[in-house]
This record gives C-alpha cells, structure tokens and sequence, in this order.
C-alpha cells in the first residue's frame, strides 16, 4: 500500500535557535509580540510499504541517516 | 607523494586548495570530481571549501552521502590524511569522520573576516610544525561554522587534546568577544580520535602567500607533508 508520511524536525530542547530568534526579533518591528518562536521542519513522503510499521521503520532510518543530525534534531513521525 | 581535492557541485575552494599544494607546497595534487570516487591511494585527501549542494538540509550533510565518501571512509580508517576546510569540515562532522557538528552561527549572519586563532595542540599530522599556543591568522566565511556537540563530547575532545585551535584575540586569549559564531569553548578545529582527520572552519588556503597577506596557514600542509615524509612517503 501507499503511505503517506510526515515528518517533523526540531532542534532539541535548549538547543540555540539563532533563526528563530531573528524572526522573533523582526515580528517585534512589526508590532506583533510574541513570548516564545520556535522553527521546525517538515517533510512529506509518499511510500510503498506492506505495513504502517514499515512505514515507519524506513521513515525512522531516513530521519537516522539523513534527514536529521542527532547532535541538535529531535523528530517525530506521523504516518496517515 | 600524491595529495588529492575532492570537488563537489557547488565546493569553491577547490582550485585555490590545489593551487597552495602544487604550487606553493610542491605536492603533486589530483583535482578528484566526486562522482569519479577515489581510484588510487593518496597520502592526504583534502575536502574543500565552498557550498556544496548549496547547503539544502543542513551545510555538507548532502555531499557527506555521496557515494566518494565510503571511498574516503576506508582512505582514514587505513591511516590516510583527511583535512577538511569550512564546508569540508562541515562535510567530515555530517559523515562522522569527527563528533559533533557545525551549525548556524550564533548571531545568524554569515561572517567573512580574518580571526586568531590558537594553536592547541602539536601532536598531529596537521599541527606539528607549529608550537603549542602559537597564535595564527586565518580567514573565516561562514554562516554555519558554531561547533556543538554533547558537553562530554566536548569533555572528551579537551581531555584528549583533540581540538586543535580555538578563536583567541590577538594575545591568545580565548573569550566570548574573539569567537565568531559561538562555537562551544571557541573551538575552530576539531581532530579525529586516531588525529588523522582535522577539520577546521577558518581557511589555511587563503594565508599561504605573503601576497595574501598571511602565510599563518601554510604550515599546516607543511606540516602535513612532514609527517608524510617521516613516514617514508617521499
């Protein structure tokens, strides 16, 4: 079958956000405060798989080996 | 001897890499396109600057999945030089030739100017020729150069002098104000556990000629070239 998957890449907890901290900056010149910004990233794959969980599983390895750095990502997986 | 730049789409430091090792070091040097992988052996393998795949994901997290890197991979497990320079090094930290990472600078602007930085340690292929503490001045440009890793990874590298030059001012000293991007502990270049891979943000290349203003740098491919050479690798 053919999934559809989304996956979220975030820098982790206390991790410094130099990005989200310029844009948090520039909404403050435009008069829209806000308390906290933060960025993430998000990526929509479609694949063949026989199972949800092997979805996931190649989902997972994508997120390993490439998609995210493990030393500043986390991420999270959502197969519809 | 024989050195080899690895070129990838977008890397533009190429021809000044090269230029420095044949023409002011004396090393004959390859000019290695990356889809035509490392076809014989080499005594140091140089990653270049530039902007390879224009940074799309995270700088050099593309090239470091290119097909040329398993062939690197076996060059440093056999012992081989690796120096990797700005995205090289970005390049050798995303293909886990050393720890850790090179990310968006702290203040998010690309920073392009000269900067000290320390000589931290002499015992490696890379260094030796230099003293410890020495302070040199070399170019940066970069907008993803902060180094981070796990507190003990960075615990590990100081401990085993593994980091080989930290920004400093003009005295050597390492403070918050001398360091361009907010590397953690103002590291610029970090050494392989076996000390035969560097990776380093600031350009070597670009201080090797007197005409450039710096020759800082070129002891470190003077260097490279000794250990070749005490190594029998005339």
């Amino acid at each position: 079958m053919e999934c559809d998957v989304t996956i979220t890449i975030a820098l982790k907890e206390g991790m410094l956000d130099p990005e989200a901290r310029a844009i948090q900056t520039a909404l403050d010149h435009l008069g829209i405060p806000v308390l906290s910004l933060s960025t993430a990233r998000r990526f929509r794959l479609r694949l063949e798989a026989e199972t949800r969980e092997e979805a996931e599983a190649r989902a997972r390895e994508a997120c390993e080996r490439l998609l995210a750095n493990p030393v500043i990502h986390r991420y999270e997986i959502e197969v519809a | 001897m024989r050195f080899a730049v690895i070129r990838f789409g977008g890397s533009n430091c190429d021809l000044d890499t090269v230029h420095v090792l044949e023409d002011v070091i004396g090393v004959p040097t390859d000019l290695v396109w990356y889809r035509d992988g490392l076809q014989r052996a080499y005594d140091a393998v140089v990653l270049p600057g530039g902007f390879s795949y224009g940074d799309y994901l995270r700088a050099g997290a593309i090239a470091a999945r290119t097909p040329i890197m398993a062939d690197l991979l076996r060059h440093a497990s056999a012992g081989g030089l690796v120096l990797g320079i700005c995205n090289g090094a970005q390049i050798g930290a995303e293909s886990g030739l050393v720890p850790g990472i090179f990310t968006r600078n702290e203040v998010p602007r690309f920073v392009c100017r000269p900067a000290y930085v320390r000589v931290e340690t002499t015992e490696s292929p890379f260094t030796l020729l230099y003293k410890r503490g020495d302070v040199i001045r070399l170019p940066v440009a970069h907008g993803e150069g902060r180094y981070v890793a796990p507190a003990e990874t960075v615990a590990r590298l100081n401990r085993d002098r593994r980091v080989a030059f930290r920004y400093c001012d003009a005295d050597g000293r390492v403070t918050p104000a001398a360091n361009p991007n907010g590397s953690v502990d103002g590291i610029a270049g970090v050494l392989s556990e076996h000390r035969n891979v560097l990776v380093m943000m600031p350009h070597p290349e670009r201080a090797s000629e007197l005409v450039l203003g710096s020759e800082d740098g070129r002891r470190i491919f003077e260097s490279m070239v000794a250990h070749c050479c005490r190594n029998g690798k005339a």
